[in-house]
């Protein structure tokens, strides 16, 4: 028993979680401290938490769909329109939750549009989700008319820079949303059958599993997904940015996946270990700004950081090393 | 008559000289103008704006909004001139490819203007180009630093735009010039924060922690106003008071970064005047009068806002353009 809970910490994802930090340590000694103030713990380490809490929530929704071999691009967009409706509402003088739910529920609808493109309608994944990738953020845009919206509301201030028992609220939601997400694909069959439709649809039909039902499941999810994140970014800045909320963060959602060791053949994936990969990359950026490296340097570390985490969870390191890979397997 | 009534009246004229001198009456001419979009708020202000002067000169402006693509201003352009307007505002997209078309409206002889960017084509293709110094925004905002500060000591963090765009690089060097004087005033760490607020935030909350939480930053250079709102955001959150205990200067002069000012949690801002058709109209109504040719480059005023210069009134008249 002591054994599998060490062989599990010794997974490729928690040792370049763990390089990061300590690559972070070396270049700010002070990367590690972490001090009590305001009733709030701060720290750099608080604030890997923090910021990559949207990468992490949108990773879990990302890992579902790409476990089916599908991708979903649309993500960073549907963050920009929650984003929008909530902020719209709360100014248009709504109660907080009414905005938070409106939010959630558009999000899920844009989910589930993709959904019905890739399950009904049978376009290939990629390009049904680029579809709402661009016009996601022209909603967006034409929800906050081109402005910047701000708002002052405290509920949803709260969720973009509150605290819970001293820790960041987004970092908390994404940990509640990963453990009830895990909970939902691996204390059912439901990830056995998400993963059957990733390896052969077809054959996954045959077998008996309603593989439309769970295309529109993950496709949901992760609407639903980005749509807290897009929230949580809003509370952050207090403002709706309709050209700027998740920009690009669809590639960091999957990157996440993907170092979290989720194939994206389908077939295979791990909540927990796309969260893990979302703080690796939040930590890479972090670091990078603690370190005081010129900003022309941002993106050369980061991929040559990236390309390492890669190499060490690739094939061809796995021989060398005969660490145990933890594919992250279906629960037996 | 008393001597109240007289400098009332006198007051009175003066107002309607300078108005006279600012804004000649223009009624009747058709002028166009190809926008680029609304890419940004300032856009939107720089077209709402621009709009405000046609009507206050009785110009007849016909608007048209390319969407980002060239070749929607190309055709607006030719637009124009098929329908024979008096004279056309281009604000470029891009800086290539504006030959043939400048030419075309050089043939119809309608004077083009360009508003905020320049073009690579042949300088008599247009009748002249208003734009803001860029280096001269990083200037301003420098010199600001350096005549707060006086001899103490200060480490500046700068929060950079876009890594390569234009706008950071001049505002970078304009504001390094500025500095380079005083000594006791140095950038210790400069990163990008992608000119919008969460990256400002983020990026701020790491220079905090890099900085001895804070107390070793003097000032916050920031290349827009967006990205020093986020950073005050990120400066209060460490529990240090923005504008006093961290000072902020920054660029734009968009309505939020009023609010801040007068709320004392800003110090300073630049202008980039989104009102670059005022003068185009001018120097347009000079050159219908007495074929006067203005200057080729326009330079708009890079003007410095503090809490003196009546934040909240500025906000007032801001908050409705469209920023």
């Amino acid at each position: 028993m002591m054994r599998r809970a060490l062989s599990r910490l010794a997974n490729p994802q928690l040792l370049a979680l763990a390089g990061v930090l300590l690559i972070n340590w070396i270049l700010f000694p002070n990367f590690f401290r972490i001090t009590w103030q305001d009733g709030r713990l701060f720290g750099s380490l608080i604030d890997v938490l923090n910021r990559g809490a949207p990468v992490a929530i949108l990773a879990i929704g990302m890992a579902g769909v790409i476990a089916t071999k599908g991708v979903d691009l649309s993500v960073g967009a549907i963050m920009a329109v929650a984003g929008a409706v909530a902020a719209t509402l709360v100014v248009a003088g709504y109660p907080a939750p009414v905005a938070v739910l409106a939010a959630l529920a558009v999000g899920l609808l844009c989910g589930l549009w993709n959904g019905f493109l890739v399950a009904v309608l049978d376009i290939q994944p990629i390009i049904a989700t680029l579809v709402l990738m661009v016009a996601g953020r022209g909603i967006a845009q034409l929800i906050t008319e081109g402005f910047i919206i701000t708002f002052n509301d405290p509920v949803l201030v709260f969720i973009g820079t509150g605290s819970f028992l001293g820790f960041p609220m987004a970092a908390v939601i994404a940990l509640v949303l990963m453990v009830l997400v895990t909970l939902l694909v691996r204390r059912t069959a439901i990830g056995l059958f998400i993963e059957a439709v990733g390896v052969n649809r077809a054959a996954a039909s045959l077998a008996g599993i309603r593989s439309r039902m769970l295309l529109f499941l993950v496709y949901g999810l992760s609407g639903l997904c980005a749509a807290v994140a897009g929230i949580i970014v809003a509370g952050d800045i207090r403002g709706a940015d309709a050209n700027n909320a998740g920009l690009w963060l669809e590639l960091d959602a999957i990157l996440a996946v993907v170092i979290g060791g989720t194939s994206l053949l389908g077939g295979r994936f791990s909540v927990p270990l796309a969260v893990v990969g979302a703080l690796i990359i939040q930590a890479m950026n972090t670091g990078i700004l603690v370190s005081g490296f010129p900003p022309e340097f941002n993106l050369i570390v980061k991929a040559a950081l990236i390309l390492l985490v890669l190499i060490i969870q690739s094939p061809l390191a796995t021989r060398i090393v005969p660490v145990r890979v933890a594919a992250p397997e279906a629960r037996k | 008559m008393n001597i109240i009534a007289k400098l009332a009246l006198a007051a009175g004229l003066t107002t309607a000289l300078s108005a006279g001198a600012l804004a000649q009456d223009l009624s009747g001419k058709v002028i166009g103008f190809s926008q680029i979009g609304s890419e940004s708020g300032w856009r939107a202000a720089e077209t709402a704006v621009t709009r405000q002067e046609a009507e206050e000169r009785g110009v007849d402006l016909k608007f048209a909004d390319a969407q980002q693509k060239q070749e929607n201003q190309i055709k607006a352009i030719r637009g124009f001139i098929a329908q024979g307007v008096d004279a056309i505002l281009v604000a470029p997209v891009v800086a290539t490819g504006w030959d043939d078309v400048l030419a075309e409206a050089k043939e119809a002889e309608i004077p083009v203007v360009l508003l905020d960017r320049g073009v690579d084509a042949p300088e008599d293709l247009y009748l002249t180009s208003v734009a803001s110094d860029q280096v001269e925004e990083g200037r301003v905002a420098g010199q600001w630093l350096v005549d707060e500060v006086g001899s103490e000591d200060c480490n500046v963090v700068e929060l950079q735009g876009t890594v390569g765009s234009t706008p950071a690089i001049n505002r970078k060097q304009g504001f390094e010039e500025a500095i380079a004087s005083a000594s006791n005033i140095t950038i210790s760490q400069s990163q990008t924060g992608d000119f919008t607020r969460a990256k400002g935030k983020e990026v701020m909350e790491a220079f905090l922690k890099s900085s001895n939480n804070g107390a070793d930053i003097c000032a916050v250079y920031a290349h827009n106003d967006d990205m020093a709102v986020g950073a005050i955001q990120a400066i209060k959150d460490a529990g240090l008071k923005p504008g006093s205990d961290i000072k902020v200067v920054s660029i734009d002069a968009v309505p939020d970064i009023f609010s801040a000012i007068a709320a004392g949690e800003a110090n300073a801002t630049v202008e980039l005047t989104p009102n670059m058709a005022g003068p185009a109209f001018d120097a347009l109504a000079a050159y219908w009068a007495d074929g006067t040719e203005p200057e080729k480059f326009i330079i708009t005023e890079s003007k410095l806002y503090t809490a003196e210069d009546d934040p909240q009134g500025e906000y007032e008249r801001r908050k409705d353009l469209g920023y």
